[in-house]
């Protein structure tokens, strides 16, 4: 596993204003990466300046091993970029643009046309594939769009609020195939507002507030440190609370603190101890009537960092 | 390139502006030719030489020149094909797709001004040939060689003024964000060099060298050369003196004041002058054209080559 991108203090600044500022990123190969962030925090910018699009005012970028600066048609043949607001020729129909796409990638005519035939499949438009463009709905041209960016077969893609305005069943749709993008191995990048839908499908999150990056790891591990200062959080619902019990929780090793109300304790510990919690209920002659860690919800952890810059 | 070029192209030939201006100016053209040959069947004798090029310059009594129409519609036809080249893409949400991918960004411009300019000259070429057909079947009298070569210069150097605006403005479509507004910006730029440009030039010729009924013919003269040489920045003025040079032999100059003289010393015999002496006579003019579309084409391209994308 590589490391797909990898920029050091990359910076750029438009008239005075720093948009992104001395940012330091990395992002592994195969990972779906959740890039979040208030609007205005720069996260297009990184984007455009990954893809070459635009010179960054300091630092350097480096995407699958090239330069986006120097060599930005090598970083566009491997990377795919779906726009926010992405558009398509509207007398074309869906199947003629994505052969201009594949022409414009220099794809053999035949080999091009058996992908994007595969490609509509994959993305539920073989149906339509033949209809003008101005005639498809949003969702279907935002899965038209996932397909425009897998003509090439990349690498790398940054999907820029893939999800926005679309309904639920097709946000569910497009999940699927950010999903089944990442087990081809393809890396992703997606920015998105919309919490619960990265928290469902990436691996890792990267949060982004006026041009720094605030915070940069795993959901989990960023939950317990936004929220839980650290530790984990485990509540436990018991038959019969006594305040014995709390007593012997407290006396395992790792156990912080206890909290006992009504019939649930809330534990805090240092690492997951859930299996000697259990035993030490049943033990203590109590029915353990359930129990579960803490799950934090990403949006508690992005409101915390992005309130703290 | 080559794509962008084959797929503006087409784009092009199947769009609906491309046959409506096509139907409209060949209507235009067939008419105005068809009336001019009514009318110089009358003054045609004999020993008139270029019978041809007159179809083209004779004006009928109720319609102007072919050559007239063609200076009028090839501003139009260019405009209407490049003032959306570029803000339409950034509208339509496709500039951001077209630029991630693996091209040079310059090919984005090259291929659509090529394709626009193929366009162009299909037009311009086919309707002269049409014309010319129609007017080889009603006068009955064959081109000569020469005649042939005078109007192929002409297409050529209408292609050359029909690369001037569309240059012009595709430059304004990546200048204004809004079609409708680079369409009236270039609109505005053809109205004004088409129709105001010489009414300026007069005023300040007549402010510069007042004349009246007592002027010397070398004062009137002065304020023809000054009113000439200011109209000449107008692309129209030089597209205008240029193929009226080349389909009218017998002019032996394009100094307005010359010219006037040549008219006022009356009985004047006018041998015209062979076709190198008569694309002599033109090359400034067409040099000028080819240097204002190179110009503007080429602040078009470093505008869209520099230009800092923000957000797409």
């Amino acid at each position: 596993m590589g490391q797909v991108i990898e920029t050091k203090n990359l910076t750029k600044t438009y008239d005075g204003f720093t948009a992104v500022d001395k940012l330091n990123l990395s992002i592994e190969e195969g990972e779906i990466f959740g890039f979040l962030g208030p609007n205005g925090a720069g996260k297009t910018t990184t984007i455009l300046m990954l893809l070459g699009l635009t010179e960054p005012s300091s630092g350097t970028a480096q995407v699958c091993g090239y330069n986006p600066t120097r060599e930005p048609l090598k970083v566009k043949r491997i990377v795919g970029y779906l726009p926010e607001k992405v558009g398509f020729y509207e007398d074309l129909t869906a199947r003629q643009n994505l052969k201009y796409t594949a022409e414009l990638n220099s794809l053999p005519k035949k080999e091009a046309e058996e992908r994007i035939a595969n490609l509509l499949a994959t993305v539920g438009l073989s149906q339509v594939a033949d209809q003008e463009v101005r005639k498809l709905s949003r969702g279907m041209k935002q899965r038209l769009g996932i397909a425009d960016i897998w003509v090439k077969e990349p690498k790398l893609v940054f999907l820029d609020e893939p999800t926005s305005g679309i309904d639920p069943e097709g946000i569910e749709d497009i999940l699927n195939l950010i999903v089944s993008m990442a087990k081809k191995g393809i890396t992703v990048v997606f920015c998105s507002h919309q919490l619960h839908q990265v928290q469902k499908i990436c691996t890792r999150v990267g949060i982004l507030a006026k041009g720094h990056l605030v915070a940069e790891g795993g959901i989990d591990r960023l939950g317990r440190q936004a929220i839980a200062g650290g530790r984990y959080r485990i509540e436990a619902q018991v038959a019969q609370l006594r305040p014995k019990l709390i007593d012997s929780i407290k006396r395992v090793k790792g156990v912080v603190e206890v909290q006992g109300s009504g019939d649930s304790l809330l534990i805090n510990c240092d690492k997951d101890l859930r299996g000697q919690i259990a035993k030490v209920i049943v033990d203590s002659g109590d029915t353990l009537l359930g129990m579960k860690i803490e799950e934090y919800s990403l949006e508690r952890i992005y409101k915390k960092y992005s309130r703290e810059a | 390139m080559y794509a962008v070029f084959r797929k503006e192209l087409a784009d092009y030939l199947s769009s609906k502006r491309f046959g409506i201006l096509f139907i409209l100016i060949l209507l235009a053209a067939v008419f105005a030719v068809y009336l001019a040959i009514q009318n110089i069947r009358g003054v045609v004798t004999p020993t008139t030489e270029f019978v041809f090029l007159k179809i083209f310059v004779a004006s009928g009594k109720t319609l102007p020149s072919f050559l007239f129409f063609i200076a009028l519609f090839i501003p139009i036809v260019s405009i209407a094909f490049g003032f959306d080249a570029v803000n339409s893409e950034r509208t339509s949400g496709n500039l951001s797709r077209l630029l991630s991918q693996p091209i040079y960004r310059d090919s984005v411009i090259n291929g659509k001004f090529l394709a626009g300019l193929a366009v162009l000259s299909v037009m311009i070429a086919s309707v002269i040939a049409i014309v010319a057909g129609l007017g080889l079947r009603i006068v009955g009298v064959p081109p000569d060689s020469e005649e042939i070569l005078r109007l192929i210069a002409f297409v050529l150097i209408s292609i050359v003024y029909g690369a001037f605006w569309m240059a012009l403005s595709i430059l304004f479509s990546i200048f204004f964000d809004r079609a409708a507004t680079s369409m009236l910006a270039s609109i505005a730029l053809w109205i004004f060099f088409f129709f105001f440009m010489s009414m300026i030039a007069g005023a300040i010729a007549d402010a510069r060298m007042p004349i009246d009924q007592n002027s010397s013919l070398e004062m009137i003269a002065k304020n023809i050369e000054i009113q000439g040489m200011l109209g000449r920045i107008s692309p129209c003025t030089l597209y205008g003196e240029a193929t009226t040079a080349l389909l009218t032999p017998e002019l032996g100059s394009l100094n307005p004041a010359l010219l006037m003289i040549s008219t006022l010393t009356a009985g004047r015999m006018l041998t015209s002058l062979p076709f190198s002496q008569s694309l002599l006579l033109v090359w400034p003019q067409v040099v000028s054209i080819i240097a204002l579309a190179a110009i503007c084409f080429a602040i078009s391209y470093i505008r869209f080559m520099k230009e800092e994308i923000r957000s797409i």
